[in-house]
């Protein structure tokens, strides 16, 4: 995978190596091993995040999409787990780095966002309480008053009304936005350099979910900071991301900007994903047409490409090389776009075969 | 709360009367006389035609709801029972006075209380200060050999009878091995001699600590597995939290409140009289004497001591309902 060069921002200097990017992720694997045997959540997968850039990682459960991400926090059992390969948060090799280190950068230089606030704050400690925790665990020398004024500021900057009233509640206590408000408050109590949300916005319905979304563009300038957003939703992708990684069965099989995966994919998988949003603006004829069968078994991926029992463009590709061969990331048409299929020339199959099931109207704007 | 507390009371009351009612009851149209077995005992049984005097003066001819109704009277303010040719003044709360030491029921129950209750406290700290603790690191080492070595080890020591645990630890400790110091196991009143109060009490919570123990280890131990698999728990570590925080702060504090739960109602119990462990070890408490007390046909004492079984279970009910509303903030009482 590329690196896209970073643009430059106010405020980078302060950040740790400012120059490079803040996260490298170079040919990670993910390995546990089961009573069935091992299963490999995540294959050879690299990209990198900027500072300020927004890098969203979409797929279906099961792609490896979660796993990648919390290995970058270090949150994986090193007993039942296997990493190989090398993440890199800015500059510091995390895979093997020692349990103390790695506690001092997780929700410090990076932090992460769980879907389902209401299950990922605890239920018996108060809202305050807990940001307040987040803050004093990486600021030693701060008080408790300190604290609870940093609590009271991030609720307020999250856009909490009355948060030095609302930081005594309990999370039970908060509305299903106001509780990922909260939790997005307490991400970012320590002003982190890379924020990682894991479907922030599933949990929601979606008026707020919009909400959660600009709260979290608008925090994202504020801070400086890098995001990655990751969600089976290609609609939030549109909303927020930058780069997108598009991820089956543990790998990477597409990567590039949002614009190129959104109107310009190579790849069959994306295509899928991109058929079966609705699109409240498409004509009436649109039709949703969902991805046929079910994720692969991580324990017996396919042969070959992982996607082909699933792919309807097989027979394009001669020698049935799909079933029998990986298919590497290649360059597609777009400078840094990347693909992972056999296909010879996926932009005119998109153009004459998909688009016209899914938007004819989009058909046209295209060409 | 305080309409909840009002409403938990007066539940509790219509249940005390229910198994007032209960008890009196049985005992009334149960198969053997307590009136033939007190005289019995009082003409050295030579009893014959006495046995209606001792009838009429325990009231066994009038009609059940009269003396049901006298008994319960005499809980509130008190009455004179009469029982053969003499009079026993019993005083309020009257729960009667024993056919066998013709002492107030209620006197004596009070006297017992202390033993019970040294008994009842010593072996639940024990059982706690050791239960919980292993229970956590059994769970946070789950599925290691070390934690099914442990779990396997308490399930077997569990499943042996509970009297058979204690009498053979009496067994063993007193008499085979003659254990200094603590062999002359009973009850001494702490406030005459501390060390002898310890001396005596301590293989009983020994006994009922060890066994206690295995079970408040599997139930720890299961509520941490369960809690140490929540989602805030990987949020807490998200966080950067070091690892002691992680599994106490955040996951003893959610798994404490079902192990709570299941000791409130245990303690109940455990004051309502500890029948095995007070009869190995030789110690004069409630549950010795409720036992005696079955034997000898002690109408008064048997209901006084399963009254207070139930006194104590509503009691420790609505304690601990009292404290999970305090410990999980998502219970409200109402």
């Amino acid at each position: 995978m590329t690196t896209t060069p970073s643009e430059t921002h106010a405020g980078q200097a302060e950040r740790p190596q400012s120059d490079g990017p803040i996260l490298e992720v170079e040919d990670l694997s993910v390995t546990f091993p089961t009573q069935d045997g091992p299963v490999t959540a995540v294959k050879n997968l690299s990209y990198t995040v900027e500072m300020g850039q927004t890098l969203g990682i979409v797929g279906e459960s099961g792609s490896g999409k979660s796993v990648s991400s919390l290995a970058v926090l270090g949150l994986h059992d090193a007993k039942s787990s296997k990493i190989t390969g090398s993440i890199r948060v800015a500059g510091t090799e995390v895979v093997g780095l020692s349990e103390s280190r790695m506690r001092r950068l997780r929700g410090n230089t990076v932090s992460m966002i769980f879907q389902d606030a209401l299950a990922a704050l605890h239920p018996f400690y108060k809202i305050g309480g807990q940001l307040e925790e987040a803050y004093l665990v990486h600021h030693r020398t701060a008080s408790k008053r300190d604290a609870r004024r940093k609590a009271i500021e991030m609720l307020d900057r999250v856009g909490i009304p009355q948060p030095d009233r609302r930081v005594d509640d309990f999370p039970h206590q908060f509305s299903g936005g106001m509780r990922q408000r909260a939790m997005i408050a307490m991400g970012l109590v320590n002003d982190p350099s890379l924020l990682i949300a894991d479907e922030p916005t599933t949990a929601l319905d979606v008026t707020v979910q919009a909400q959660i979304l600009d709260l979290l563009q608008d925090l994202q300038r504020e801070f400086n900071s890098a995001v990655i957003i990751i969600t089976h939703d290609l609609g939030v992708i549109a909303e927020t991301a930058d780069d997108v990684l598009v991820m089956y069965a543990g790998r990477a099989v597409e990567y590039g900007t949002v614009k190129q995966i959104l109107t310009r994919p190579e790849m069959p998988y994306t295509w899928g994903l991109l058929s079966s949003i609705p699109d409240v603006a498409a004509s009436t004829d649109a039709r949703l047409i969902p991805i046929p069968g079910n994720p692969p078994s991580l324990l017996s991926p396919p042969s070959g490409c992982s996607f082909h029992p699933r792919c309807t463009h097989t027979d394009k590709v001669p020698g049935g090389l799909c079933s029998s061969q990986l298919p590497e990331l290649t360059p597609a048409s777009g400078v840094d776009h990347v693909k992972r299929c056999h296909l010879a020339n996926p932009e005119l199959i998109y153009r004459t075969e998909v688009l016209p099931e899914i938007a004819p109207d989009l058909v046209e704007e295209i060409r | 709360m305080f309409a909840y507390l009002v409403k938990r009371l007066i539940s509790g009351a219509l249940v005390l009367t229910l198994v007032s009612i209960a008890v009196f009851l049985l005992f009334w149209y149960g198969p053997s006389s307590p009136a033939q077995t007190i005289c019995d005992r009082e003409t050295s049984n030579r009893c014959g035609d006495r046995i209606e005097i001792y009838e009429r003066t325990l009231g066994f001819d009038n009609p059940v709801h009269e003396e049901y109704l006298k008994w319960a009277k005499g809980v509130f303010v008190g009455r004179d029972i009469q029982i053969a040719s003499t009079t026993y003044e019993c005083e309020a709360p009257c729960l009667g006075v024993s056919y066998l030491t013709k002492q107030p029921v209620y006197e004596e129950l009070v006297a017992r209380l202390p033993a019970t209750v040294s008994v009842a406290v010593g072996g639940a700290f024990l059982y706690l200060l050791f239960g919980i603790p292993i229970g956590v690191a059994a769970a946070r080492r789950r599925g290691t050999v070390a934690d099914k070595a442990l779990v396997s080890s308490f399930l077997f020591l569990s499943s042996i009878p509970y009297y058979l645990f204690a009498l053979l630890t009496w067994l063993y400790l007193t008499v085979l091995w003659e254990a200094p110091y603590v062999s002359d196991t009973g009850y001494f009143p702490i406030t005459d001699n501390p060390a002898k109060w310890f001396a005596g009490m301590f293989l009983a919570w020994v006994a009922l600590g060890i066994f206690g123990c295995t079970q408040y280890t599997r139930y720890t131990r299961g509520a941490m597995v369960e809690a140490l698999s929540e989602d805030y728990i990987r949020t807490a570590k998200a966080k950067g939290l070091p690892p002691r925080a992680v599994v106490y702060r955040h996951g003893l504090r959610a798994a404490l409140v079902p192990v709570v739960t299941i000791f409130g109602i245990d303690f109940g119990t455990l004051l309502a009289g500890t029948i095995f462990t007070e009869r190995i070890f030789d110690i004069d408490g409630i549950g010795y004497w409720s036992l005696q007390a079955v034997q000898q046909k002690d109408l008064p004492v048997v209901a006084a001591t399963v009254l207070f079984s139930a006194v104590l279970l509503i009691v420790s009910n609505l304690i601990v309902d009292v404290i999970y509303s305090v410990l999980d903030p998502r219970v409200r009482l109402s």
